[in-house]
């Protein structure tokens, strides 16, 4: 049977890592739009991390994780688009009510789009580390090598961003949602600032 | 605590690698907000970007 591998196609190999990115595609978006929270400026960043990965496709290693390492591709798009201050002025303020996901059991108490703009609120480094481990489920160790940092680091990084939206959400100082745009807004153009002088957190 | 341990199965208890005693009930919206969106159905957008992969061999 495996004498077949490699034989009945012209390229098994690369139909075999498209079928694999496909699959992943799901949940590159997913990290995308919580990372960046915009939905059509996530899209547009799983587009470029999928030329990428297609173009770079002969240095990914068949049965390790395709996630992760697409994972990897996008997270540094999306550090480039932010070097680039792409995000800056395009932010929509009243993006929020289009992109969040209303919850579908009105009882939840909290609601997913109040957690969607708290996450946002978070630093890019704490927001990364508590998708990857909290949403996404990939162990601390899988986190560190996707972020290229210590798995200490990744585990602090965590538990600050867990700390930071348990406050927020259990002394109820998440900003109201008229006014949750802006502070997000401006929560982001601080962070953009401080990576585009420093730049330090996020070299890789 | 042993005897907690023989109460419970083992699939219910915090994964090791999470800290504290009980994850709060917002780790889990946060899963929800994921998935939510891993099962959106693609965009076109995205078919035709696969599309283009296989023409695209210079």
């Amino acid at each position: 049977m495996s004498d077949a591998d490699g034989a009945w196609d012209a390229s098994p190999g690369e139909a075999g890592f498209k079928r694999e990115l496909t699959r992943v595609i799901p949940h590159l978006r997913a990290f995308a739009r919580g990372l960046c929270g915009r939905a059509d400026m996530a899209d547009d960043l799983v587009q470029e991390a999928l030329l990428k990965a297609w173009a770079a496709r002969e240095r990914f290693e068949p049965g390790t994780s395709m996630r992760a390492w697409t994972f990897v591709i996008l997270r540094n798009a999306w550090l480039t688009e932010m070097r680039r201050n792409r995000f800056r002025g395009e932010y929509d303020e009243g993006v929020a009510e289009r992109i969040l996901v209303q919850p579908s059991q009105q009882e939840d108490p909290l609601h997913l789009a109040d957690l969607h703009r708290a996450l946002l609120t978070l630093p890019p480094e704490r927001r990364e580390a508590l998708l990857l481990v909290g949403a996404g489920g990939f162990s601390y160790e899988e986190a560190a090598q996707i972020c290229n940092c210590a798995v200490g680091t990744i585990k602090s990084r965590v538990g600050r961003a867990r700390a930071t939206l348990n406050r927020m959400i259990e002394d109820g100082s998440m900003p109201p949602r008229s006014a949750s745009e802006a502070a997000a807004h401006r929560a982001i153009l601080e962070e953009l600032d401080e990576i585009a002088s420093g730049g330090g957190k996020f070299d890789a | 605590m042993p005897e907690a341990d023989r109460e419970k199965p083992k699939k219910a208890r915090a994964p090791a690698d999470a800290e504290g005693p009980r994850p709060p009930d917002w780790t889990d919206g946060l899963k929800r907000l994921y998935d939510s969106v891993v099962e959106e159905p693609l965009p076109d957008a995205f078919k035709d970007l696969l599309a283009r992969l296989d023409g695209d061999e210079q």
